[in-house]
């Protein structure tokens, strides 16, 4: 579809899938940073996962995706946070397998509730992959009704919640509540996970979690600007992705995937020209000297 | 598809259920022994991250006009490889392969999209079949493919099964006592590649994971002796594979690798909680590091 860029907001559906992608870009900017501060992937794929077979059930039901979206989630995060031994355990690897057999069977039960509801396979994969065009207005506010506690929430805990992630047994012994900051985390983390599912689709929500935060952290190790620069990047990429989707035949989430997989590799190999350039420096002085 | 309703009599006496049976217990067995050490090692994740790859792959096949499976072996197994040598010691950081599979799934999607819109109709459910399997559409000759896959997956694992229990319980004293560590890490990988592109013909590329993980963890629920367990999980898998064909044999609603999956999940389910006093992970690893890694002392 060829236009000049003003066609960009002329039509409604783009307008409203461009103000939803924003939102959801903020939020999970804004959790996947803990979650990635957190070595939290793991957990973070899963749930992004679990929304699949709440909404395929709710429309089996007969009732709205979002309530399943955000029901299966915040009870996966709970369950999950309950479930977990403290990271760093000696049953570590079999906390894994928990994650593992959790997520294949919701996904399972996806699967049967999709065949239960007369195989639309249409739906399955706008289930899977998301649909940015049909996004009504009412959406968009309803997405921003759960945005805004979500992140106010985030917004109280963040400092124990950055001293908890970062020192554990410390903060335990200065009085900070570790265990219940960490199912909070995983509540707020699950209620990110089923926003962006309305939007990205189950099997891409992660994209938006996992990519702008791990940029973010390779390039600064500083809190407030970490969490600064992952939403920043959430943002552009979901902006240029939509965009770039309007253009051009391909869909809006190989763009956004690809867009922050190309930041994250760029930020890695900065990094480490950086850090080779710094110790020639350190070693020169010793070479001239022999 | 079956009737609503089959008689378990004559189950067997339909090809496409005796493929379904011959190719599922080959994938099934070589899950239980894979997925052994995958739950022992802590590489799960890595599983996971495989499993989608395996998706990717495929419909990177499909797209480019090839036979699904050259590229599901081919790419899973070069991607598995490529991870065994950029991690240390063939294990790689979380971090990176979240955000390398997340890539992953974003060109699955652009293949997908490729292929659905340049076929005409006639393939346009290939995606979802990569996706949640299609054991009982196998062909005969596509069975018995499977079946010789997944025995050579189990003649490898076995073969190099007592320095991979060694590699895995204690590196340090592993290393030390000269067993090629790195080596052992990259070739596991390269089997766990195998196994998902073998497993995603039955169950799936989302859900081969549960295949992979579950009647494992269940394994090393019931037992701490190594070799006990690893027949263990290939039991419970195998197991999980027949209960599944049958049951979605007898209800024709229920897809098989549901029933599959279910299956191997509630064997776990059970078994954590029957087996809630037994050490698990935790005791395995420090009776092998009291052993010095010797397993040959304990357990023969």
């Amino acid at each position: 579809m060829p236009g000049d860029s003003m066609n960009l907001f002329t039509y409604p559906f783009m307008v409203n899938a461009l103000r939803a992608g924003t939102i959801v870009a903020v939020v999970s900017g804004t959790m996947g940073w803990f979650m990635v501060l957190r070595r939290q992937t793991f957990a973070g794929h899963t749930l992004s996962l679990v929304g699949f077979p709440g909404a395929a059930g709710a429309i089996l039901l007969g009732l709205s995706p979002a309530l399943g979206y955000f029901g299966f989630c915040i009870v996966a995060g709970v369950i999950i946070a309950f479930a977990s031994p403290p990271v760093g355990s000696a049953l570590y690897s079999e906390e894994s397998a928990v994650i593992g057999s959790v997520q294949a069977f919701a996904l399972a039960c996806g699967f049967l509730f999709v065949n239960l509801y007369h195989g639309n396979l249409n739906g399955l994969t706008g289930l899977l992959f998301g649909s940015f065009l049909g996004i009504t207005s009412a959406q968009v506010l309803s997405l921003l009704a759960v945005a805004v506690p979500a992140l106010l929430v985030l917004g109280l805990i963040t400092r124990p919640l950055l001293f908890a992630s970062i020192d554990p047994e410390v903060a335990a012994a200065a009085g900070v509540p570790v265990k219940t900051l960490a199912v909070v985390f995983l509540l707020l983390l699950g209620i990110a996970a089923a926003e962006a599912s309305q939007i990205t689709g189950s099997l891409l929500v992660f994209a938006l979690l996992v990519l702008p935060p791990a940029t973010a952290q390779v390039m600064t190790g500083r809190p407030l600007v970490g969490i600064g620069l992952s939403i920043g990047l959430g943002v552009a990429v979901t902006w240029v992705g939509l965009a770039l989707a309007y253009y051009t035949p391909y869909p809006t989430g190989t763009y956004i995937t690809s867009l922050s997989f190309g930041a994250y590799v760029i930020a890695r190999g900065a990094k480490l020209l950086s850090e080779r350039a710094r110790t020639r420096a350190a070693v020169a002085p010793e070479g001239a000297v022999t | 598809m079956s009737p609503a309703v089959g008689s378990l009599a004559t189950m067997l006496a339909h090809p496409f259920m005796r493929n379904a049976f011959l190719a599922g217990t080959g994938i099934a067995a070589s899950c239980g022994a894979v997925g052994y050490f995958v739950v022992l090692r802590g590489q799960v994740f890595t599983g996971d991250a495989l499993s989608h790859v395996a998706f990717t792959a495929a419909l990177a096949a499909l797209a480019a006009g090839f036979d699904l499976r050259l590229g599901l072996f081919g790419g899973t197994v070069a991607v598995a490889v490529a991870m065994g040598f950029l991690g240390r010691s063939g294990r790689a950081d979380d971090v990176v392969i979240g955000s390398v599979f997340a890539w992953m799934l974003g060109l699955g999607v652009l293949f997908l999209s490729i292929y659905t819109s340049s076929s005409s109709g006639v393939n346009g459910t290939a995606g979802v079949s990569v996706l949640f399997g299609s054991i009982l559409g196998l062909s005969t000759d596509a069975a018995r493919i499977a079946a010789a896959i997944g025995a050579l997956i189990l003649v490898a694992i076995l073969g190099i099964v007592r320095p991979l229990f060694f590699a895995t319980l204690d590196e340090a004293v592993a290393e030390a006592a000269g067993v090629p560590v790195r080596v052992i890490g990259i070739g596991f990988l390269a089997l766990v590649g195998l196994t998902a592109a073998e497993t995603t013909q039955a169950v799936g590329a989302l859900l081969l994971l549960g295949l992979l993980a579950a009647p494992a963890a269940a394994a090393l629920r019931l037992t701490t002796r190594p070799f006990g367990g690893v027949a263990l999980a290939i039991g419970f898998a195998v197991a999980a594979m027949w209960v599944g064909l049958t049951v979605s044999y007898l209800f024709a609603s229920i897809p098989p690798s549901f029933a599959i999956i279910a299956t191997a999940v509630l064997t776990y389910a059970a078994a954590s909680a029957r087996g809630a006093t037994v050490p698990g992970i935790a005791g395995l690893r420090r009776g092998g590091t009291r052993a010095d890694g010797a397993m040959e002392q304990t357990h023969v």
